[in-house]
């Protein structure tokens, strides 16, 4: 029963953003992308379960533009860019690149596809080699790909390191010998340094002093005035987010909840989930006493969400429905997404509220068997 | 030695690529085996008079100033002597954290407030990195205080994870990617409880996670690192951080990688804590809106210096240096759309070789005629308001100049 719930889900998602890799002006479509890691048992290595870490999302985002993705600690945000750059297989789902479907590249095709899609990891620690000099992590790729003649190689490394903050007398050092945030200007650099169309920014500024972090931003933002570049940028900031997204992606358990323009989720956000997520900002003023919505219960395992909406064992609004069928990703206003049951239109709310009496006279029955 | 073979061909790459308008970045060879024959005498040197120390405890047993702190930095210097030079990453910093309160320490990324927390939990990279000068007095509750800059790296062990524990700002550099979170959080429960047994502290582990806010804890509990999110990771090295009950938290970054909500359910997780068992926190972060949720003191850093500290009320509303003021004002706001951010221009000095005067200046639109002079002493402009700037020489009292280490001096003398 609860399949088929999930089945009239997919294909409403589907769609929702049909065509859309068609249009040139997406520079990327993603339709119902998941992403499941199975769950080993320890003694036979066999599968007995999924982390659903991404189920069923599908957004667009235009040329030149930023779209945020924000959401709780642990919800897939950085799953959806490792899937859609192809560092980790996807379950299914589609996605378009300039409307080349990515999952069909070859190996080939894919790195020469590499230095236009770059991505500012969440873990700058990680992702730098620690035997090579910050120079050679930085140029290294722009030498690779010719991105520059060779008599201009040195200074152009020099304007990439000084545009994110960086000195010139870095270039010899390695970087255990930098500070957190310095080493996330070291990736920013490397990013930026291969003139890429598209950059997945996964916390970029996070590790940032507030004054550095402006300087990245205001950077990202000049970048993509004159060479129209397309960001997703992930991050916890809310108000890093709002400066910066054109639009705006709110995620829960492996779901879009909730998706529009930047102004529109600010001024208006629809989903219950959003709203707790807005009133918890912190303020910079000791006597501000925040109005903050507690989410009650405790962060549903993503090995085994809620049944309807995941949403339900933590939001101040639940109904009877929400327990049963997943909501609808709708479109409430023009270009105002959301997955709630609140905003369910009449026709829709009948349909579903028969699905759910099916689903409560099976479990009856089950119950009634059981009891025999 | 690699290193210094990969310097050298790179160099020659370099010079011959075009030899006239080349920035004197690059160091010459012979300087180069200069700065390599110092370090290792120099380290050398501070390694044998800190074992010499550690011997007798009257060397690093000393008094607070005052009893009513947990810690105290006083002119403390921790340089590293690194391929490029010495690097005077915190030089001369002096502040308190007193008992029972949150201290946030904020500032430049760069400006040395890891490297302020690694010095005071004795983990610098060794043998490059050394705390050179000044003192770090930790108090023992008993009368007595420990001068961590010359403790015996034993007792350190003891006071590690039992009395300090500290949050990295990294959480992949403290957690071990090869072995399961729950083997690792058992560890150091076990660890500091020995007289638990196996179930006790499996359970303590899962208490733990659910306190941190992980959802799916059994399954956590058999995963490796790579398989969490940022956000899980950091909070396991909370919950590893929190498991013994410390004294003194520090807590480097702690929240970033989380997004509000977690953020707010940990800060007061934190807050609780502290409260329950009366230990002190030092909080380290960018986020102004969390230190003005959390800290009663705060302290800004800039440069290796502390540049201004105070309440958390004298540096919200009344922030006196020109660096803080830059600071407030790059904030993002939501609800505020501005066409582009206010950033402070200009960079900061290279910390090999930094100026005589105000490390502020060259980016300071505020300096005047004094700010030309050597660098500004501390000035105490209210009963808790302390910082260093010339703008200020007028009004408050001067308490004295930060102290720095002549490195060349202490091989010599
Ligand atoms: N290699 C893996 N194997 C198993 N599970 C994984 C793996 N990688 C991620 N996961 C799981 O997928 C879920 C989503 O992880 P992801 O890293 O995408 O979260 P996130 O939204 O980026 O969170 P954060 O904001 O904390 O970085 C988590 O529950 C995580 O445990
Ligand atoms: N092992 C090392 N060798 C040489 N220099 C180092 C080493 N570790 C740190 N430094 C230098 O010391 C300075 C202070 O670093 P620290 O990590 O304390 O900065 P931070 O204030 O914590 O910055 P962030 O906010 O970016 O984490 C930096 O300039 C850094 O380059
Ligand atoms: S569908 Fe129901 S449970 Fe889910 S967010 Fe909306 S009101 Fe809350
Ligand atoms: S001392 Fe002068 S240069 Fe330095 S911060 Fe104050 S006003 Fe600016
Ligand atoms: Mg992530
Ligand atoms: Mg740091």
């Amino acid at each position: 029963m609860a399949e088929k719930t999930v089945q009239a889900h997919d294909a409403y998602s589907a769609e929702l953003f049909k065509d859309a890799e068609k249009n040139p002006e997406n520079l990327l479509v993603v339709k119902n992308l998941k992403k499941y890691f199975p769950i080993k048992s320890s003694f036979f290595k066999m599968t007995i379960g999924n982390v659903k870490a991404v189920d069923g999302v599908s957004f667009v985002i235009k040329k030149g533009t930023t779209m945020g993705l924000v959401g709780e600690s642990g919800c897939g945000k950085s799953t959806i860019g490792r899937t859609i750059l192809r560092l980790i297989e996807k379950t299914e789902g589609e996605v378009f690149f300039n409307g080349e479907d990515i999952f069909k590249l070859s190996k080939a095709e894919l790195r020469a596809h590499r230095p236009n899609i770059q991505i500012i990891f969440q873990d700058p620690y990680s992702s730098l080699s620690p035997r090579l000099p910050v120079g050679e992590i930085i140029g290294e790729a722009v030498r690779e790909h010719n991105i520059v003649p060779k008599e201009e190689f040195d200074d152009y490394i020099t304007r990439v390191m000084e545009a994110c903050g960086l000195a010139e007398y870095h270039k010899d050092r390695y970087p255990h010998e930098f500070s957190g945030g310095q080493r996330q200007r070291i990736c920013i650099a490397r990013a930026l340094a291969l003139n890429p169309d598209f950059i997945l920014c996964d916390e970029p500024v996070s590790a940032l002093d507030v004054s550095i972090q402006a300087q990245i931003i205001n950077l990202l933002r000049d970048l993509q005035k004159e060479f129209g570049l397309t960001y997703l940028f992930i991050s916890h900031d809310l108000s890093v987010v709002e400066h910066i997204s054109d639009t705006v992606g709110v995620m829960y358990l492996g779901n879009l909840v909730e998706y529009a323009e930047t102004d529109k989720l600010f001024s208006k956000p629809l989903h219950p989930y959003t709203q707790a997520l807005f009133s918890a900002i912190p303020v910079p003023d000791p006597d501000y006493k925040m109005n903050r919505i507690i989410l009650e219960g405790s962060i549903p395992s993503p090995a085994n969400p809620p049944s309807g909406c995941k949403f339900h064992t933590r939001c101040k609004d639940c109904m009877e429905i929400c327990k049963y069928c997943r909501p609808d990703f709708a479109e409430i206003e023009p270009g105002h997404y959301c997955a709630c049951h609140l905003y369910n239109d009449p026709a829709r709310s009948a349909e579903l509220s028969k699905i759910m009496d099916e689903m409560k006279r099976a479990e009856a029955e089950k119950a009634e068997a059981k009891k025999k | 030695m690699a290193n210094d073979e990969m310097k050298k061909t790179s160099q020659v790459g370099e010079a011959k690529a075009k030899e006239p308008k080349k920035k004197t970045s690059y160091i010459s060879a012979k300087e180069s085996r200069r700065i390599t024959k110092f370090n290792r005498k120099i380290t050398k040197k501070l390694e044998h008079d800190r074992e010499e120390a550690g011997k007798d405890p009257a060397y690093y047993t000393t008094r607070m100033r005052d009893p009513n702190n947990v810690v105290e930095f006083d002119n403390m210097c921790t340089y590293f002597f690194s391929d490029v030079g010495t690097v005077k990453a915190v030089d001369g910093i002096s502040f308190d954290v007193p008992k029972c309160s949150t201290v946030g320490v904020v500032g430049e990324s760069g400006c040395g407030k890891s490297v302020t927390s690694l010095s005071l939990m004795q983990l610098l990279q060794r043998p490059s990195g050394q705390t050179v000068g000044g003192e770090i007095r930790l108090n023992m509750g008993d009368g007595t205080a420990l001068n961590i800059v010359n403790t015996p790296v034993e007792k350190m062990q003891e006071l590690r994870g039992n009395y300090i524990s500290m949050i990295f700002q990294e959480p992949m550099t403290a957690l071990n990617p090869v072995f399961r979170i729950g083997r690792q959080v058992n560890e150091v429960i076990e660890l500091h409880n020995p007289e638990m047994s196996e179930e006790e502290v499996k359970a303590r582990t899962m208490e733990m996670l659910e306190l941190v806010g992980i959802a799916n804890k059994e399954g956590v509990y058999e995963m490796y690192p790579h398989e969490l999110s940022g956000g899980m990771r950091q909070r396991v090295c909370i919950a590893i951080a929190l498991a013994c009950r410390p004294g003194l938290i520090i807590a480097d970054e702690p929240t970033t990688a989380l997004d509000v909500t977690i953020q707010a359910q940990i800060l007061d997780l934190l807050q609780n804590l502290k409260d329950k068992i009366n230990s002190s926190i030092m909080l380290i972060t960018h986020d102004l809106g969390v230190v003005a949720g959390m800290a009663d003191y705060v302290v800004v850093m800039y440069a290796g210096r502390v540049i201004e500290k105070g309440t958390a009320d004298d540096i919200f509303h009344h922030p006196a240096h020109p660096y803080t003021i830059g600071l407030m004002k790059s904030k993002p706001v939501v609800g505020k759309k501005v066409e582009a951010l206010y950033n402070i221009p200009g960079a900061v000095p290279n910390p090999v070789d930094m100026p005589n005067y105000c490390y502020f200046r060259d980016r300071c639109e505020m300096h005047c005629e004094q700010c030309a002079g050597k660098y500004p002493p501390e000035i105490r402009i209210s009963d808790t308001h302390v910082v260093s700037c010339y703008r200020y020489i007028d009004e408050g009292t001067v308490l004295g100049y930060p102290k720095t280490v002549d490195v060349e001096g202490l091989l010599n003398g």
